[in-house]
């Protein structure tokens, strides 16, 4: 009985070092193909069009929800102190140093990398992949090269529109709604949200972030076991990875950027 | 002749082959020769695929050599192999077309992917090849729109694309109408011969293989069991060739997959015959 628990605990164990030792060899092997793509750009375009632009509609949509609710929330605690005056730099302050990055790369997972896993897993399951390897073509370079660089240069454009948008939010309720002073709101954001403390930190994390959503997106798609159950449950473990991978690594990040 | 066109273009020796403890191949030899279609056949399951991949060297043996065209695949570099890919044209059982692109941007794929033909040219060469097949004029369907017959012909004219020495064919009548059936049947043979090619088919469907191949392999428990022209193993005395080839029910292979007594499985006193 024990010895039986024992050798499972083993097994997964083998069975996640060696998913984790793939997953780092075809990083390499996605990085190795990105300069043969600057000759090839419009395939990096394609991309960047089926993982940026049609995850703009929900990104701002979020955004823009994710910013109004920051305005409320702000403003019904800031009026206790009668500080209601700084709304404007709480709003930007949790947007860009926090919630742009992390909730774009979640949502990011959900909309583009699922789509990314499922595509490629398929790919593979129609032999779509195999092919390709027997025409000579090497599905890593041609397929998730491009694919990953768009993820990469998306990423933090995504959450900079997050962002923008949310600040827009805040402002509408805050502002509109609530009776802020307009001045006041602009002004203390300026004040307060440094260009390299908070915004280049938050751009560094969304890069970070794109990185990780999309490389385990392409490794899932790309190991997933090519039969329908096997794509599906690689998609499940592409949101759930991400998700958790996207969540740990913002608070190393920001234990090193801001916790000093 | 000379040597060069007298050798074998493939040629497998000693080859042994396992997926995790399943033996799917323990010692097959088999020579292909060139400007001949030669079928490999066999039931279901006994790695047929699995051979073709082993001479594209998608899988790596378990010992044994596979030479094409006198390179032992296994010992080239990555490049020497995609070098020789480029000269060998594999079609897939599901056609394996590339499904966010046309009929004509697949048949363009490998010509764009490894020339730098002009446009213009390349727009030829697609329509050649897609006359080749009888599917010129559905050149601008998506790949969805196809039928099973269709995409299959779609995949041969991007397999003929970069004119290949050989072309290899997994289960090409798999599924198919009797009218795509003929198609296939002669287009498989009269691109061999038009184009020079040399052609494996990997199949179970006796009568169109045999109506084309100029040479079988039948294939069982991870050996060849019978050689021959199609003429000479439907003649041969062999059980086993005589069970496949004539579609018989029981035989060499068994109609029961092994099991332990049937009485004793269902708890009946044993000696007694159920």
């Amino acid at each position: 009985m024990i010895s039986e628990s024992l050798r499972q605990i083993g097994a997964t164990t083998l069975t996640q070092l060696a998913r984790l030792g793939r997953a780092n060899l075809l990083f390499v092997q996605i990085l190795a193909g990105i300069p043969a793509l600057f000759a090839r750009f419009r395939l990096v375009v394609q991309q960047l069009y089926a993982v940026g632009v049609l995850s703009l509609v929900i990104i701002v949509v979020s955004g823009l929800f994710v910013g109004m609710v920051l305005g409320l929330q702000g403003y019904n605690t800031l009026v206790d102190f009668g500080a209601e005056e700084s709304l404007g730099s709480v709003v930007a302050l949790t947007l860009v140093r926090e919630l742009g990055p992390v909730v774009t790369a979640l949502l990011f997972a959900g909309r583009a990398g699922s789509a990314l896993t499922a595509e490629i897993g398929l790919m593979k399951a129609t032999e779509q992949l195999s092919g390709m390897e027997m025409m000579a073509v090497d599905p890593i370079r041609r397929i998730l090269s491009p694919r990953f660089l768009a993820g990469f240069l998306s990423m933090p454009l995504l959450a900079a529109i997050f962002s923008a948008v949310g600040v827009l939010g805040g402002w509408f309720v805050g502002v509109g709604l609530l009776g802020v002073d307009e001045g006041a709101y602009w002004s203390q954001m300026q004040a307060n949200v440094d260009p390299q403390e908070d915004i280049l930190n938050g751009i560094i994390k969304s890069v970070a972030f794109g990185v990780v959503a999309t490389w385990i997106a392409l490794f899932e798609g790309y190991d997933a076991i090519p039969t329908s159950e096997g794509v599906s449950r690689a998609t499940t473990r592409t949101v759930v990875e991400t998700s958790l991978a996207v969540l740990g690594l913002d608070f190393m990040l920001t234990a090193l950027m801001f916790g000093a | 002749m000379t040597a060069e066109t007298t050798t074998p273009l493939v040629t497998i020796r000693n080859l042994h082959f396992r997926r995790g403890s399943k033996v799917i191949f323990d010692g097959v030899d088999l020579d292909i020769q060139r400007g001949r279609v030669t079928a490999i056949m066999g039931p279901s399951g006994t790695g047929k695929t699995t051979l073709l991949k082993l001479i594209g060297a998608q899988l790596r043996p378990h010992a044994g050599t596979i030479e094409v065209d006198g390179h032992n695949v296994q010992r080239l570099s990555r490049a020497a192999l995609y070098q020789l890919r480029q000269r060998i044209g594999m079609l897939f059982q599901s056609g394996a077309l590339l499904t966010d692109l046309n009929v004509f941007d697949n048949v363009a794929f490998p010509l764009r992917e490894h020339t730098q033909l002009p446009a213009a040219m390349i727009r030829d060469l697609v329509l050649m090849k897609l006359q080749a097949v009888g599917l010129r004029g559905a050149r601008d369907l998506q790949t969805a729109q196809l039928s099973g017959g269709m995409a299959r012909r779609v995949a041969l004219a991007r397999a003929i694309a970069l004119d290949p020495m050989m072309i290899m064919y997994d289960e090409p009548f798999t599924g198919q109408d009797p009218i795509s059936m003929g198609v296939l049947v002669t287009l498989i043979r009269r691109l061999n011969d038009a184009l020079g090619l040399s052609s494996i088919i990997v199949s179970h469907d006796v009568n169109e293989t045999a109506a084309i191949a100029d040479d079988i392999y039948l294939i069982s428990n991870g050996r060849v069991v019978a050689h021959g022209t199609p003429a000479e193993l439907m003649a041969s005395d062999s059980p086993w060739a005589s069970q496949f080839l004539h579609a018989r029910p029981d035989g060499p292979v068994p109609f029961h997959y092994p099991a332990p007594d049937y009485a004793a499985d269902l708890g009946i006193a044993t000696g007694a015959t159920p």
